[in-house]
């Protein structure tokens, strides 16, 4: 079963790009470029692992983070930063998200996340 | 004075660094998308290697995706490169109408980020003022700043710049959540520091739900 991957950002060129990409390489990619919509989404769909921009317009990424985690606790997020201080990324882990990777990100490495987060959810109980 | 421009400089130091930060950011963006489309070509080279023929119309999206990134990058190094040189000038007579969109297109991922849509309406000729264009540049950040937080749910603000014989205003209007309380934060120390810098004065009108800038169009550039 192929791997089930929602990529939140507002960059619309980033996220065609990348669900194109990682779709060639087996993933079930779905995009959002809002948190709001992304949480909808969340909400109803069983997914592996999020990839999300932490730095988005309207809800910033702590906001959008908490919301995830109380919404589907189980779900690995991964997070995508642009510019973020070190202290913002500790309080990100704190809050719940399993990495954070600096734009622009290698997609090996971002795969491999990928993976891993799949592979922690299944270990999770639901 | 002194007192009052060190003041300012810290305030103008915290500035700079917050437009440098945003900066930074939108480069990083632009990066990522261009190096998300040499992936691509990565991958598509790849499997053209394994027979499957490259699709020339797939080449030409990606080229102008490219293309769009390189000028979107281009518009952000020549406003990061106006604000820098800002800094060199002490006193200097500017179009004022170029600062305010220069402003405005600076900070521009601060206003998304809240969802605040900024209107710009000009007079009909050039404003020209004598400054000091960073730190107006500052001032008009925080009036702005401080305007965003303000708009409320209409998230519309509005800057109108009048002319007058002797001074130019700048309305930051649709403040719709200004009230006679945000009098205790606005105008702080800072933005006080800089209008003293500046030789400029503000009206803070919460019943009008506008905060009005009069810059002078003679100032003292011994001050």
């Amino acid at each position: 079963m192929s791997t089930k991957v929602l990529i939140v950002d507002d960059e619309k060129d980033f996220l065609d790009i990348m669900a194109e990409r990682m779709g060639a390489r087996g993933m079930d990619v779905s995009t959002a470029t809002s948190a709001e919509v992304a949480l909808e989404m969340v909400r109803t769909e069983p997914y592996d692992a999020v990839i999300m921009d932490f730095m988005m317009p309207e809800m910033d990424g702590f906001t959008a983070l908490r919301l995830f985690k109380e919404a589907r606790p189980e779900v690995p997020i991964i997070l995508l930063t642009a510019n973020v201080p070190e202290e913002k990324c500790i309080e990100a882990i704190k809050l719940g998200a399993m990495d954070i990777i600096e734009k622009p990100a290698d997609l090996r490495l971002l795969t491999q996340k990928i993976e891993e987060a799949k592979n922690l959810k299944l270990k999770r109980p639901r | 004075m002194s007192r009052k421009l060190e003041t300012a400089g810290e305030t103008g130091l915290q500035f700079f660094g917050k437009i440098s930060a945003s900066i930074f950011h939108e480069i990083k963006n632009v990066l990522s998308i261009i190096n998300e489309n040499a992936g691509l070509l990565e991958d598509l080279t790849l499997m053209a290697d394994r027979g499957q023929p490259i699709d020339p119309a797939r080449l030409k999206v990606m080229s102008a995706t490219v293309k769009k990134q390189i000028d979107r990058a281009d518009g952000i190094v020549k406003h990061m490169n106006r604000f820098a040189d800002s800094i060199a000038e002490s006193i200097t007579t500017i179009e004022l109408h170029q600062t305010i969109e220069l402003v405005i297109a600076l900070t521009a991922r601060f206003a998304a980020m809240r969802g605040v849509r900024v209107d710009l309406k000009l007079p009909e000729g050039m404003a020209s003022v004598p400054t000091a264009p960073f730190y107006l540049m500052n001032l008009l950040w925080l009036c702005l700043d401080f305007s965003m937080a303000a708009s409320g749910d209409e998230k519309r603000v509005e800057l109108v710049v009048e002319e007058t014989e002797t001074s130019v205003r700048i309305r930051f209007r649709g403040l719709a959540d200004f009230t006679e309380a945000s009098l205790e934060t606005f105008p702080s120390d800072r933005e006080k520091n800089l209008l003293a810098v500046l030789e400029a004065d503000l009206t803070a009108e919460y019943d009008r739900k506008e905060i009005v800038l009069r810059l002078s169009k003679n100032i003292d550039n011994n001050s």
